[in-house]
């Protein structure tokens, strides 16, 4: 097994009163891909987001490449910087053309030069099948266009880590596709990948583990094919009967 | 309107204009109707105040040729026309706020474009602003020299609001700024500042500044009065800018913020590169409101004894060869400050299609 890229020991997270995380533990290592499913409210979308620090945890550990994740401002903006992170609402920057918004960050954070930075983007956009619209603005792109640029703009960073927040529930469903085709090249490319979806296509597809999460707390991990042919826990099974129909 | 008008502009002007009207005004019997008695009332409104205006006006002679006749007065106002756009501003010398002016409208025109917006621009204006200066205020150079104190009319109100813009416009984003962000201490400072200022009128920020100010400083300190009263304007103007740019801040999506931390932006980059740019497009309107209204306050500077632009007109109406042509006058200055309040506003509609970013609102 290599190294974990991510740790993460006993984290607890509260929302004022309520308790949203209890006692995650979870070690994700280099390459792996891990697909976190449960129903709505159950904590799986704030795990993500604690992971790099868009919410903060109350207690316990996060170590992400060795760094670990506190108030450090400098190492917060370390872990910032390689760990890529896709919403659902894709949150691209409307005021910038699709370019501008690839090369934003590589400019400012990293500094690159603009012309690294640009042909760096063009062939991001390329391999997301979207560069003829890099100089118009996301809102002139369909959501599935717009998904996919949310992505490349994340690897302009060169992230190690790749994070997705239900990369697909606001697409219409044709597009839905388009999008998980560019994540499963991503995942063939070796991307560490941790995705909150419940395209349960795409986790047996791509998944090297499926985590099952119920009211704060991981319930069951496991091979997806072991996890859909024969979940261990009853809340699971009911959980897969709802979806699967 | 703009498609529509654009459809139709191959045909023939006047068919245009037919037809326009034909859809517009006279649609329906009703619309019809409702059409002409309001022409009726526009011009039976409207006709006399023209006869006024143009038909039966002086233009030309003295006070007593301007009593016979019925209408406007208008040879008062090219008797006294210099003194209510530069005000005690010697005579001799008016070529200077003249082409004073002239400069800094050419180049407010020149600025207008946001494709010319850049550093070369910033330092041009800082050129042109020390340019003036030297014009206004001479005593170097062999040009001879004018107390700020005799600066007035047209020239002061720009003065007044020209910085008062320059110096609030940031200053109200980072009090904005510090009104949203999450350092406890700053935000109190900064809602302290804002309810303060916006707490009190304009006319008593102005005259603690013009007499209460001078108190609090070391003996021998003092500043010119202008200045004092363009500290107090940018004072007040900051804080309802601060107000407007918060508008903007919160109606940004939180979506904005998240992706800007998880890209690793600094909270400066996020603010400049993201946040800002969209947050001030969306509350241009508002921005342009307060401006034109802050463009109008400034004279209030008359209760320190400042003559503005407002101020002269009323100097201008005591000569007691020319008494009774207050109208006139009051006309005068309307249009003057109509001119440039109604110039902000096209200008805004202007700015705002230009940051549209692609998407037709």
């Amino acid at each position: 097994m290599s190294k974990n890229i991510i740790e993460i020991q006993e984290l607890n997270k509260w929302y004022d009163d309520f308790h949203v995380l209890k006692d995650i533990s979870l070690n994700v290592s280099q390459g792996e891909k891990i697909v976190i499913c449960g129903p709505s409210g159950s904590g799986k979308s704030t795990l993500i987001r604690c992971l790099n620090h868009l919410e903060e945890h109350q207690k316990g550990l996060i170590k992400i490449n060795g760094i670990k994740l506190d108030n450090n401002i400098k190492n917060l903006q370390k872990v910032r910087e390689n760990v890529g992170m896709v919403f659902q609402h894709f949150n691209l920057f409307a005021h910038l053309t699709i370019l501008e918004n690839l090369t934003l960050a590589p400019m400012c954070v990293r500094k690159q030069p603009k012309q690294s930075a640009e042909k760096f983007a063009l062939e991001l956009l390329e391999r997301v099948a979207i560069a003829e619209h890099a100089y118009k603005y996301p809102g002139q792109l369909s959501g599935g266009q717009k998904q996919r640029v949310a992505i490349a703009r994340s690897l302009c960073m060169q992230p190690q880590v790749m994070l997705f927040d239900e990369p697909t529930s606001a697409l219409d469903p044709e597009m839905v596709k388009e999008v998980l085709d560019v994540m499963v090249d991503l995942a063939k490319e070796g991307m560490t990948m941790i995705c909150v979806t419940h395209e349960m296509g795409f986790a047996r597809q791509v998944a090297d583990r499926v985590i099952f999460m119920d009211e704060g707390q991981i319930v069951e991990q496991a091979a997806p094919d072991d996890f859909f042919s024969n979940p261990q826990h009853e809340r699971s099974r009911e959980f897969l009967s709802q979806i699967l129909h | 309107m703009d498609d529509y008008n654009r459809d139709i502009s191959t045909q023939a002007p006047l068919q245009n204009v037919a037809q326009w009207m034909k859809k517009n005004l006279f649609a329906t019997p009703l619309n019809t109707i409702i059409s002409l008695s309001v022409i009726c009332l526009l011009l039976s409104a409207l006709g006399p105040f023209i006869q006024w205006l143009f038909i039966d006006s002086t233009w030309e002679g003295n006070a007593s040729d301007c009593r016979e006749a019925s209408g406007a007065c208008w040879a008062f106002i090219r008797e006294k026309y210099q003194f209510i756009l530069f005000g005690f501003y010697p005579r001799d010398l008016l070529w200077r706020p003249i082409l004073s002016l002239i400069l800094f409208i050419s180049f407010i025109w020149w600025s207008k474009e946001p494709k010319r917006w850049n550093r070369r621009l910033l330092w041009r204006w800082v050129k042109l602003i020390l340019l003036i200066a030297l014009l206004m205020r001479g005593g170097v150079l062999g040009i001879e020299y004018v107390s700020v104190d005799q600066w007035g009319g047209l020239p002061l109100t720009l003065l007044l609001s020209f910085f008062g813009l320059l110096f609030s416009y940031p200053l109200g984003i980072l009090l904005a700024l510090s009104r949203t962000g999450d350092l406890p201490l700053i935000r109190f400072l900064s809602v302290t500042y804002i309810e303060l200022i916006r707490g009190v009128p304009m006319i008593s920020l102005l005259f603690m500044a013009s007499v209460m100010f001078p108190l609090f400083m070391p003996d021998g300190v003092s500043f010119p009065k202008l200045l004092r009263a363009q500290l107090a304007i940018i004072m007040f103007m900051s804080a309802y800018m601060a107000e407007v740019v918060r508008g903007g801040l919160m109606a940004i999506d939180r979506g904005q913020y998240e992706a800007a931390d998880a890209l690793g932006l600094n909270y400066w980059q996020k603010q400049i590169k993201v946040i800002l740019p969209q947050a001030l497009k969306i509350v241009i309107p508002p921005t342009v409101n307060t401006t034109i209204g802050m463009f109008k306050d400034t004279s209030l500077v008359v209760i320190i004894a400042l003559s503005d632009l407002l101020m002269t007109t009323k100097t201008a109406l005591k000569d007691a060869s020319w008494l009774g042509f207050s109208v006139e006058a009051y006309l005068f200055a309307a249009v003057i400050y109509f001119v440039f309040c109604f110039s902000m506003s096209r200008y805004s509609n202007r700015l705002e299609e230009e940051f549209s970013f692609g998407v037709k609102s």
